[in-house]
């Protein structure tokens, strides 16, 4: 990088000023790893106590009442398990199914409608999406015959639309790089349409659909407001059995934006909170480290954030 | 069945998935349109709320988040475009790049909340900012960045290499070439990300939550370290935590909030798909 073309007329005091940009340029980008690294450190050093003070056993028991100080953590855990377990048999199919239909089958100037719809989607705040699940669709959602409309399953419902944008726009990108010359050999073979995208273009594919999934369901995990207002935020237990996305639930996201609030800073509680959000903080690293794996990080690079 | 049957089918099932997925975002947009646009007159957009809230304007409530929004420009701006720069013109195949782009894609997954317990760890009581504006837009901010870096990484790359080519042999030094010939090519494409980052920002509630959020406050902030109100928090409030506040109310501030970050998001496609047509290279 330093090849020092140094034009002849070039004056010193001009080549110390680009080494400290260029110093600055640097320190900027270091930043992000020191970043990571601080919210990794916060939270341990705010969650810890959670758990030094409480014995594993309770603290992955099955009660949550704060108020009587037993911090179990069992329902939130499985309230983002069914919720996400809900959300991802929803989105996977539509997403894919969409990113196909946009990439394969869509005409051009349908397509140059569409695309833009994703982004809007992509850009409705989840408060707004959380705002009308809890007025519009849960109403529905009971006279459709639940006990009530807030339930895990409208937080699915809710989420699968929240991480469509991701799943589709780096599904899309996918289908998108495989070479034209495979879709045009299987077609000159005397193939389908549809043999050649289900034979040829998805198992090239492959890969950058696993990770479209990957990143849809980080996002889905992480959702906090959308699911606060629609799960219906009982921190029990659901009984198990086939019934259970129709019963209320709380997330562990939707337990800290509901409690933080009103809890005393250095209290149990408040290390308890802090805690969730550390397990949350890992999950998510490894879900995303793991994508990014799949295809070096180069691959997931231009996909950060799902929508650009 | 034979294959061109399956391939009719299969045709058929695309698109009505396809219709499934696209058709309720329409559907959204419009109902919210339909059922918010009652309640925005200039009073609703220029007045403070009234009588518990159930009356008046949210005027307090969308300027706080104008603020918080440039609050997360200013934070986010300088970080991720010299970040961008570093990793499209600096930065070499090695362990440090590697962990560097490592850290970015982890910051995009993060969840919003987990920003909300980060700036309250660490802006709120650490570094004794308090419930702030100052500690939101810093929290907003890093939450902005991998979205800003990103882009503005893909913007910087797409100027062609025969730029730098030419300004170097011109005699021109690397930070001169990428100051004088790269940035002012890759502008458009920055401006795209931050305005995308921002958009998101605007719309964010989780990570104000504890930072900067406030349920009420008549007056309007005089300083960085003042709370305020701020849209999407105000949203959450009046429609879970007052009893007795009319939908229409409630519709027309989601319908707000939802104009506000949907025109940023328009624009800053619109700046994408004009820069993109006029590109000559």
């Amino acid at each position: 990088m330093d090849t020092a073309q140094a034009p002849p007329e070039s004056l010193p005091n001009r080549r110390i000023g680009e080494r400290i940009i260029e110093g600055i340029i640097l320190v900027a980008g270091i930043s992000t790893i020191i970043i990571v690294a601080l919210i990794f450190l916060f939270l341990l050093k705010e969650g810890i106590n959670a758990f030094l003070d409480i014995p594993l056993r309770e603290l992955f028991g099955d009660r949550w009442y704060p108020i009587d100080g037993i911090y179990g953590l069992m329902p939130l855990l499985v309230g983002t398990t069914l919720v996400t377990i809900g959300a991802v048999i929803i989105a996977v199919p539509l997403g894919l199914v969409a990113a196909i239909y946009l990439g394969e089958l869509a005409p051009q100037w349908l397509r140059e409608i569409l695309k833009p719809l994703i982004e809007i989607l992509a850009g409705i705040p989840s408060i707004v999406l959380g705002f009308l699940g809890w007025v519009a669709l849960a109403p529905l959602i009971q006279n459709a015959g639940a006990d009530t409309g807030l339930t895990a399953f409208t937080g699915s419902l809710l989420l699968a639309y929240m991480s469509l944008p991701t799943i589709i726009s780096i599904s899309e990108d996918a289908l998108y790089a495989v070479p034209k010359e495979y879709r045009d050999g299987s077609l000159a073979l005397g193939a389908t349409q549809w043999q050649t995208t289900w034979r040829v273009v998805l198992p090239a594919a492959r890969s950058g659909l696993v990770i479209a999934v990957m990143l849809g369901i980080g996002r889905v995990i992480g959702e906090t407001m959308g699911v606060l207002l629609v799960t219906g935020n009982a921190a029990n237990m659901p009984p198990l059995g086939p019934g259970m996305l129709f019963n209320p639930v709380r997330t562990m996201t939707a337990t800290i934006a509901a409690e933080m609030g009103e809890v005393a800073q250095g209290s149990l509680h408040y290390s308890v909170l802090f805690g969730i959000g550390l397990i949350l903080f890992l999950i998510t690293f490894v879900v995303n480290w793991l994508a990014a794996r799949l295809v070096g990080v180069s691959g997931a690079r231009t996909k950060v954030g799902g929508q650009v | 069945m034979s294959r061109q049957q399956t391939q009719r089918l299969a045709s058929v099932l695309i698109t009505l998935t396809a219709v499934l997925v696209f058709v309720p975002v329409i559907v959204v947009i419009v109902y919210l349109i339909w059922q918010g646009i009652g309640a925005i007159s200039w009073e609703f957009l220029t007045q403070p709320p009234r009588n518990g809230m159930t009356e008046g304007g949210i005027m307090p409530a969308i300027l706080g988040t104008l603020v918080l929004t440039m609050g997360t420009a200013l934070v986010s701006m300088p970080f991720s475009i010299a970040t961008a720069i570093y990793l499209a013109e600096y930065a070499g195949d090695n362990r440090l790049t590697r962990t560097i782009r490592m850290a970015i894609v982890n910051l995009a997954g993060i969840p919003s909340i987990v920003y909300g317990l980060f700036g309250l760890g660490a802006f709120v009581l650490a570094a004794g900012f308090g419930t702030s504006i100052l500690a939101g837009s810093l929290t907003l901010g890093i939450m902005t960045m991998p979205v800003v870096i990103s882009t503005a990484e893909e913007a910087i790359n797409s100027v062609p290499q025969q730029f730098r080519t030419v300004s170097l042999s011109l005699g021109a030094s690397k930070w001169q070439t990428i100051w004088h010939q790269v940035l002012p090519h890759a502008l458009p494409g920055i401006i795209t990300g931050m305005i995308l980052g921002l958009s998101r920002a605007a719309g964010e509630t989780a990570p104000i939550l504890f930072t900067v959020a406030a349920f009420y406050i008549p007056t309007l902030p005089t300083s960085i370290f003042d709370q305020t109100m701020a849209l999407p928090y105000h949203l959450y409030v009046i429609a879970t935590q007052v009893p007795g506040m009319p939908l229409r109310v409630q519709y027309g501030t989601a319908l707000v909030l939802l104009l506000i970050t949907l025109t940023m998001t328009l624009i800053a496609t619109a700046v994408r798909t004009a820069v993109r047509r006029r590109r000559d290279w």
